[in-house]
């Protein structure tokens, strides 16, 4: 009812519509041109295509260069993702549960990334990591390391806000009145509780990780080429190659995002119940 | 239990202030990695080719952010028009299209409007050539920029455009006001706030892009981020010490954005 009433007002069902589909036009072509040239025969001085065919896709899932390149972005997110909750969730924990005092310290460090573009961050990595006694420039670890703080933002927001809406502080004071010590309550009673926002924060770093190429190009390359480094040393030579990699990479941010959906709404109904039966049955 | 924190303090101090630390002593030596100089600075001020750089950028990010922010204010009003359902679906599209950046949109934008790219032979065919662009000059690096900026701003600003109550726009309309009147006495000073800070995010967005211009190789856009990326990691003899001193440069231009910024907040609530 409300909506008809905008409608009525706010000039125009018909100027709504026009810009809304202009805009997703504007948005939604580039993908599906993507989409069309991964899958035409032959496309070089005409409009549209030739012809449609899958045989580039089937080219490129038997290309182990590209299949190698997916496999390293999946393992370095998911070292990044496990490393970085591990790691946070505790700090974030103890800090905004007994040292608050320090929480604007906290904040300040893991909101700094945030004003540091990945080129920057990359001169002063490379400077500190490419001599000895720590030459980790060109491996994996380099990574690992500077993802860890590209992730902590958004780390710390969602296990901050999660902490905030379960009331951590009183779940903790009756988990321990009730006789759990402090590492079991935080096992048992805090962490079923915020892992719905936990998942979904795994979740969007991963498509952080995955789309990430500035720091995966100048810290590490070739030596360990991650999709998106894959993805631009073939772009002149290749285009079918090309336009199938980004379409794939689509498809999982695809899926990543419904996940992130399905979670998002799934939370409030499952919250109740399962956390007690689980209290029973340990 | 101050000993669980040791991790993160470790791994902040060994993968973000020390090689921070180490850029800014590095900006301030000469090449080689010794002594104390400005000369990098100096150098990165005023040599025309790092100072077009700085320009271009900060041109560039001003410029993209601007449009992106007008585009997303009139698309992000429209959808609150729509129904709730209808208005999530859009929402939800617009922000997996913020996914959409760097290596694979310059790809897209040249299959779209490359020499032989579809529209631009669509265009051409049509006799509509005017609505092409050589995608490889600023206007077409400032196409993408806007592009990938417009789902982000989106994001950003669509909270405050949902708080432009309906009812006002009735009671402004019931005494007399037209729509522009309404959108230049009371809605734009009402979303200005959002629209401020939305800006700070776009800005530094832009003047830390660096994939996208990277990859349209066709052209050298000589921009700070690449100009950054070239004098650490390029083919040529790596010169760290420079590359440090226009990183900070870099840094330091965001600082003073965000200071700006934090100064307009600050007049655009007064005022209300």
């Amino acid at each position: 009812m409300q909506t008809q009433e905008r409608n009525r007002i706010s000039g125009g069902r018909l100027w709504h519509n026009i810009v809304v589909i202009l805009l997703f036009a504007f948005l939604l072509i580039p993908l599906l041109v993507t989409a069309l040239f991964s899958v035409s025969t032959n496309w070089e001085n005409t409009i549209l295509p030739q012809g449609l065919t899958f045989k580039w896709y089937e080219a490129l899932f038997s290309d182990t260069r590209f299949l190698y390149a997916i496999g390293r972005s999946f393992l370095i997110a998911i070292l990044t993702v496990i490393v970085s909750l591990v790691i946070m969730v505790p700090t974030i924990f103890i800090i905004s549960l007994y040292f608050p005092k320090l929480e604007k310290w906290l904040q300040t460090i893991v909101l700094l990334p945030f004003a540091l573009p990945g080129v920057v961050a990359a001169v002063g990595l490379i400077k500190l990591y490419s001599a000895p006694p720590v030459a980790i420039s060109g491996t994996i670890w380099i990574l690992l390391g500077v993802y860890f703080i590209v992730l902590m933002p958004f780390v710390y927001q969602s296990t901050r806000n999660s902490l905030r809406a379960i009331n951590a502080v009183e779940l903790m004071e009756a988990a321990e009145v009730l006789g759990a010590a402090k590492l079991k309550a935080f096992v048992r009673v805090i962490l079923p509780n915020i892992m719905p926002g936990l998942i979904v924060a795994s979740l969007l770093s991963f498509s952080i990780i995955f789309g990430e190429f500035v720091l995966a190009n100048m810290l590490v390359g070739g030596s360990y080429e991650v999709v998106q480094v894959y993805l631009f040393r073939i772009l002149a030579q290749d285009g079918r190659a090309a336009s199938g990699t980004i379409i794939t990479f689509f498809i999982i941010i695809f899926i990543l995002y419904a996940l992130v959906l399905k979670i998002g709404n799934w939370k409030p109904k499952v919250k109740p119940l399962p956390d007690a039966e689980e209290e029973e049955t340990a | 239990m101050l000993l669980l924190l040791v991790p993160f303090c470790v791994w902040v101090i060994a993968f973000l202030i020390l090689p921070a630390v180490g850029m800014l002593i590095s900006s301030f030596q000469n090449e080689g990695g010794q002594g104390f100089t400005l000369g990098q600075y100096s150098k990165a001020l005023t040599h025309p080719l790092y100072k077009t750089a700085i320009l271009n950028s900060v041109m560039l990010s001003l410029v993209s952010s601007v449009i992106a922010i007008v585009i997303a204010v009139i698309g992000a009003y429209s959808f609150t028009t729509f129904s709730s359902k209808v208005r999530d679906r859009m929402l939800n599209i617009s922000n997996v299209m913020t996914n959409f950046a760097g290596i694979p949109l310059a790809f897209a934008f040249m299959v779209l409007y490359g020499t032989n790219g579809m529209f631009t032979l669509l265009f051409k065919k049509l006799g509509l050539s005017f609505l092409t662009f050589d995608l490889y000059s600023w206007t077409g690096l400032g196409m993408v920029y806007i592009y990938f900026q417009i789902p982000l701003a989106i994001l950003l600003i669509y909270p405050a455009m949902y708080a432009i109550k309906t009812e006002w726009k009735e009671a402004s309309s019931l005494l007399g006001a037209n729509s522009f009147q309404f959108w230049f006495r009371i809605g734009v000073p009402v979303i200005l706030p959002g629209i401020v800070g939305t800006f700070s995010v776009l800005f530094a967005n832009a003047m830390g892009a660096y994939a996208t211009a990277y990859a349209l190789v066709l052209r050298n856009f000589n921009l700070l981020p690449i100009q950054i990326g070239g004098l650490v990691s390029g083919d040529v003899f790596p010169r760290i010490e420079l590359g440090s001193a226009m990183a900070i440069i870099l840094f330091v231009i965001l600082m003073i954005a965000m200071l700006i910024n934090e100064k307009m907040l600050k007049l655009a609530r007064k005022g209300y």
